[in-house]
């Protein structure tokens, strides 16, 4: 019984709107509510929280009141491990190259280290796109666009 | 009352008209479309992406070509799904319906043809609706108190929530959770950070451009990476002369053409009912009144036109609410919204008589896109046909490119593209738990003013929490109450007695639209 209830994707939808409403509703207690009349900054999170909160609990009864449905896992059928945790690194490369070593090598890692996530791609074909897009990049945001970020630096 | 609209709509011309306003509104065009035809990048993307390169531009420049980006963006989706098969923008799929059939049967060429025509013929009625219902909207709005603005605001969050797709309980929650995401930052009357977690760059709030940016570009990413199949290139050569559709089609589109304006355009009258919406509604009208209801799904060219008209006109009426209002009835005029904050400006009623160089600007600017638009695909039809062949495994690693440097450049701080980042991840797990994030955007832009309108009601009540409902005082926050009342009773008979009919419409639309289901 309370195994299928677990299989329910609503079942955890509502389970997390549960919890960040409640999360919240804390929290903004510990701002200045206020009274009615003269609200502090808290009362307008905590009445948001309190409906949040409410709203999960009805997703969540809903979920429970309604027959399993076909497809109910949360993971897509194929896990793309590799492309989510390729287009994660990306960007996350980009904050720490862009930091360190300037604008033109961000650009190049982000892109590179980005397209490795498709099945099909390889090391030659992704290192080509990101030549070409560092390129274009420097070109369109250094020249023509004038954004204040050094096409190379080194450290801080 | 209608000459001053004319003068108004003049003096729009005028500004809409000087060189740099007219190439930046041309730019906005043919970058959109060159972007919306991508296959895998619907109008939402488009505009997220392009949004951090107005910022330098002058307001009325940044506005126009925004606007151009809408056009051009919402075009070459079109494109892409009357060829491809694939809607990257939910009103288009119902486009597919028919007009992927034409497609096969080497008519797509005509397709687009009409699909030219209808949205230029939408968007000319909902133009001219805006011009005369805008400043009407305005008048009575000037009128609004704290009250009245704070349960307008109400009625569109809810019926920005619950008429999108999927579930409306999830909707509410979305809109919900964005609102709670507008708080993040220092308080407007007292200064406290909220939500801040200690940090200190986020104490001016998140950044519309990372929100956007990581629901709609990092999280559709990583739901579409290896998901999109190679593109099929048998039918991507599309010349220029395809694109004149027979007389027998014309002498068929024009009549669904017109019928799909007037849906369009009522559709637009009720707040919340986008141009999804629309869509569908103009393609059962159209199957209706059809002699052959059960053409329909094989190439029925009134197929095409008709919910292109409604589509368009929809999309016009949405930016009466929102430019006059300042209350956006979907995401993209949220962006837009937001667009025009960013830049300094206050939306709301005040807007037309402080800003009329925008406001007017903007409506003439949209008839100049649309032509731009028509000179652009007519001629250029070969070149965006070529681009819907490039691989997504190429586009997207270029399009994070773009999402890192564009919310870098926002702030020159890094910290913004981290905080894409996450939020890209957060909205990959609401996807997968089965929310449409995007009325998290339409919470986020409205939340702040939400707020201060709410407390500054409650101020003036002395603490009342009725006044939003007393009649006597209040007679339109009264009727704006009632009618977000009567918004979720009627979802609930919808929910209660048809389940049948809907669990069919969601199919439809499931089988439709593989990509498209992360917008309204």
């Amino acid at each position: 019984m309370f195994e299928t209830q677990l299989k329910k994707r609503d079942f955890y939808a509502g389970g997390l709107m549960t919890l960040i409403g409640a999360a919240v509703t804390l929290d903004s207690t510990t701002y200045d509510v206020g009274t009615m009349t003269h609200m502090g900054p808290g009362m307008f999170p905590l009445i948001l929280g309190i409906v949040l909160t409410i709203i999960g609990v009805l997703i969540f009864g809903t979920a429970l009141a309604t027959p399993l449905g076909p497809d109910e896992s949360i993971l897509p059928e194929q896990r793309e491990w590799r492309g989510w945790a390729c287009i994660l690194a990306g960007p996350m490369l980009f904050i720490l190259f862009g930091e360190f070593l300037g604008m033109a090598p961000a650009t190049f890692v982000c892109v590179f280290v980005s397209a490795l996530g498709d099945r099909t791609a390889t090391v030659r074909g992704s290192a080509i796109l990101a030549l070409g897009i560092t390129v274009f990049g420097v070109l369109l945001f250094s020249y023509i666009l004038q954004l204040p970020f050094p096409i190379f630096r080194w450290g801080m | 009352m209608v000459t001053t609209a004319l003068t108004d709509l003049w003096y729009g011309f005028g500004v809409a008209l000087e060189p740099h306003n007219v190439m930046w509104c041309f730019i906005g065009v043919l970058v959109g479309n060159m972007v919306g035809v991508l296959p895998g990048m619907g109008p939402l993307a488009t505009i997220s992406i392009l949004l951090p390169l107005t910022f330098g531009i002058p307001p009325v420049g940044a506005i126009l070509m925004l606007a151009g980006v809408f056009y051009g963006s919402q075009y070459g989706g079109a494109i892409c799904s009357i060829l491809l098969n694939l809607p990257c923008h939910p009103p288009h799929a119902v486009t597919c319906l028919d007009g992927f059939p034409l497609t096969q049967q080497g008519r797509g060429g005509a397709a687009l043809g009409v699909t030219v025509i209808s949205s230029f013929v939408g968007a000319s009625w909902g133009i001219t609706e805006m011009i005369f219902l805008a400043p009407v909207l305005v008048t009575v709005a000037l009128k609004f108190g704290p009250a009245e603005i704070c349960s307008l605001m109400l009625l569109g969050l809810l019926a920005g929530s619950t008429l999108a797709r999927g579930s409306p309980l999830k909707g509410v929650a979305m809109t919900v959770c964005g609102l709670l995401i507008g708080i993040v930052g220092s308080d407007i009357e007292t200064g406290t950070p909220r939500f801040t977690f200690g940090i200190p760059n986020l104490f001016d709030g998140v950044e519309i451009v990372a929100l956007a940016l990581g629901l709609f570009g990092i999280a559709e990413f990583m739901k579409s990476v290896n998901q999109l199949s190679a593109v099929e290139t048998k039918y991507t050569k599309i010349s220029f002369k395809d694109l004149r559709p027979t007389k027998n089609e014309l002498r068929r589109s024009w009549p669904a053409m017109f019928r799909g304006t007037l849906v369009g355009s009522l559709c637009a009258l009720i707040p919340g009912t986008g141009p999804t919406i629309a869509s569908f509604i103009a393609y059962a009208t159209e199957k209706k009144i059809s002699k052959s209801p059960d053409q329909f799904g094989t190439g029925m060219i009134e197929g095409v036109a008709g919910p292109e008209a409604s589509t368009h006109s929809s999309v016009q009426g949405d930016f009466i609410p929102t430019m006059s209002l300042g209350i956006p009835g979907d995401a993209v005029m949220a962006l837009i919204l937001g667009a025009l904050m960013i830049q300094g400006i206050v939306p709301g009623p005040q807007l037309i008589s402080e800003h009329p160089d925008i406001f007017w600007g903007l409506i003439a600017s949209f008839w100049i896109g649309n032509i731009i638009l028509v000179v652009l695909n007519v001629p250029m039809i070969g070149l965006w046909v070529k681009l819907l062949t490039i691989p997504y495994k190429y586009l997207y690693p270029s399009a994070l490119f773009f999402v890192c440097i564009g919310v870098y450049s926002t702030n020159n701080d890094m910290f913004q593209v981290g905080e894409t980042i996450l939020i890209g991840l957060l909205g990959y797990l609401l996807l997968l738990l089965d929310f449409h994030p995007a009325p998290i955007l339409l919470g986020f832009v409205l939340g702040p003013r939400f707020e201060e309108n709410f407390r500054r009601a409650m101020l003036i009540s002395r603490g009342d929490s009725l006044v939003f409902i007393d009649i006597k005082n209040h007679p339109i926050s009264a009727f704006f109450i009632f009618l977000c009342v009567v918004l979720i009773l009627a979802q609930l008979y919808v929910r209660l007695r048809k389940p049948k009919a809907l669990a069919q419409e969601l199919a439809m639309n499931a089988e439709t639209n593989p990509i498209a289901q992360a917008e309204p």
